[in-house]
């Protein structure tokens, strides 16, 4: 098989970081900024950013509805800190737009404004061992989660990395590390959603 | 159980800002606008840089109960301005709890040899820069992002354009330059031999490069993007084009502040957001210059006609 053409949202964030650890991992990858680089993607990324930013530039520059349709359509998806904040049901306690692709509930800047950032180090069943070098910055984390959720990582009893079916999240920053099996664990999501 | 104020959460924070825009505010609702409109952070400070340059006298650290109503207001992170070699704003400005600390020239120094030893802070800093061993410098004593200097508040973008030029050709020629030649290029610019076998290694500085010092229309944060800042800091370009004249005088609100026209504001703060997004297509500056709707930009300067003692990017070194 080919390897995957994995887009990267670069409306705004830490798309490069991205962009690296997906070729480092196999794939294929490129930032997106229009409908049509969109829709040359097998898989979206959306980086580590300003989620009241980027939602807003989600709606101006209309990339909103057609990734959601990918996503409804089965297209592959992670969000990583804003990502995730992006895609999640709702925010807790604020009146910000989502995309409601995760059945998540998610606190912004749940751990503190960036004096509280951290680097951490994360058990993930999924990834083996060792444990990985997780690295919040004004992370948000997941408040509830609906029944299809599985959280594969908490901190501070919080989920910070969840599944469900082809979109994943992660509070923190695997692209800010050398570590690259969160980019190979969703490396291998998008080629098992081509091959099935 | 975690490190914070690591070097990794630091620089961190600045690569999540890439690619967007950073605006000076000097009021709560200026931080409300600048969000409104797409900024990935706003910049807390006393004046924006022309009123500083017009008003003279000595340019200080916001106040502080100013800046706690500006981090209150707004979702996005938080910076603000302290004085070069200033410790103990900054250590003010740590303790309230702001996102980022710019130490910076557009504020008059209070040390006029050093800057403050910026390793010994949880909060990350950004420094301004007008060539590659000032950038280092900066870098060596914890900065964790660098901006170019470009001339503050004179709506002049060549400063601007000189800084980052000089930066990127002088990354691009480190990275040309046979090994045994780095250590008398860094003594000649200044820098620790360490952080000028990164760069060369590298291709680039180990923190993210933004512009700022002279951004007043979409088509400048177009062409600074282009040359290659990883995004904008907009000081004086949103909120002086929408400042409220009288007799080509500017007006003053109850509490001594410019007043400013927040429709204008939002406007001319858009565009600048939407032609940063997307520098490289000329057909989104141009929808982005047209949603000015007649909006002018502010009054610009010719840097050159200014006084030694007036130009604000050689303070620091």
């Amino acid at each position: 098989m080919s390897e995957p053409a994995i887009g990267v949202l670069a409306l705004q964030g830490d798309v490069d970081e991205h962009v690296r650890a997906l070729e480092r991992s196999g794939a294929r990858a490129f930032p997106v900024k229009t409908r049509a680089s969109l829709a040359a993607s097998d898989a979206l990324v959306v980086p580590g950013g300003e989620s009241t930013t980027v939602i807003r530039l989600l709606d101006r520059f209309e990339l909103g509805d057609p990734i959601v349709e990918r996503v409804r359509g089965g297209m592959p998806f992670w969000g990583t800190c804003m990502g995730m904040i992006v895609a999640a049901r709702d925010v807790a306690g604020m009146d910000q737009k989502t995309l409601g692709l995760l059945d998540i509930s998610v606190r912004r800047n749940a751990f503190g404004r960036q004096i509280a950032s951290e680097e951490v180090e994360l058990h993930i069943e999924a990834l083996g061992t060792p444990a990985f070098p997780a690295v919040f910055i004004r992370a948000p984390w997941i408040e509830s989660a609906g029944p299809g959720v599985e959280i594969l990582a908490s901190h501070r009893g919080h989920g910070v990395f969840v599944r469900q079916g082809r979109v994943l999240g992660t509070s923190f920053h695997p692209e800010l590390t050398a570590d690259d099996r969160v980019h190979r664990y969703f490396v291998g999501m998008v080629n098992a959603a081509r091959s099935g | 159980m975690g490190h914070t104020g690591t070097t990794t959460v630091k620089r961190g924070l600045a690569q999540m800002l890439k690619g967007g825009v950073i605006m000076d505010v000097v009021t709560p609702e200026q931080a409300s606008v600048a969000q409104e409109a797409g900024a990935v952070a706003v910049m807390a400070l006393e004046r924006i840089p022309a009123d500083i340059r017009a008003d003279g006298g000595v340019a200080r650290m916001s106040d502080l109960g100013l800046v706690q109503r500006i981090m209150d207001a707004v979702t996005i992170p938080v910076m603000a301005k302290a004085r070069i070699g200033h410790l103990a704003e900054a250590q003010c400005l740590e303790a309230l709890g702001v996102d980022y600390i710019d130490e910076s020239e557009v504020l008059t120094p209070a040390d006029d040899k050093y800057h403050i030893d910026k390793h010994k802070f949880s909060v990350p800093f950004v420094c301004g820069a007008r060539d590659i061993g000032e950038a280092l410098r900066r870098i060596s004593e914890g900065a964790a992002m660098i901006r170019s200097k470009g001339e503050a508040g004179s709506g002049n973008i060549v400063e601007a354009v000189r800084h980052m030029r000089a930066i990127r050709g002088a990354i691009a020629e480190l990275h040309a330059l046979p090994e045994e030649e780095l250590v008398a290029r860094a003594r000649d610019i200044g820098a620790s031999l360490d952080l000028v076998r990164d760069v060369a290694r590298d291709a680039s500085l180990p923190v993210v490069l933004f512009c700022a010092g002279g951004v007043s229309t979409p088509a400048d944060a177009a062409l600074m993007m282009q040359l290659g800042a990883e995004g904008i800091f907009v000081g004086s370009g949103i909120f002086k084009a929408a400042a409220i004249y009288r007799n080509g005088k500017p007006e003053y609100d109850d509490n001594g502040f410019p007043k400013v026209d927040p429709e204008i504001a939002l406007r001319y703060a858009r565009a600048i957001v939407a032609a940063t997004t997307h520098f490289e297509d000329p057909k989104a500056v141009v929808e982005a210059s047209k949603s000015l709707g007649g909006a002018k930009p502010m009054y610009g300067i010719d840097v050159r006609q200014l006084d030694e003692s007036q130009l604000l990017s050689t303070r620091g070194n």
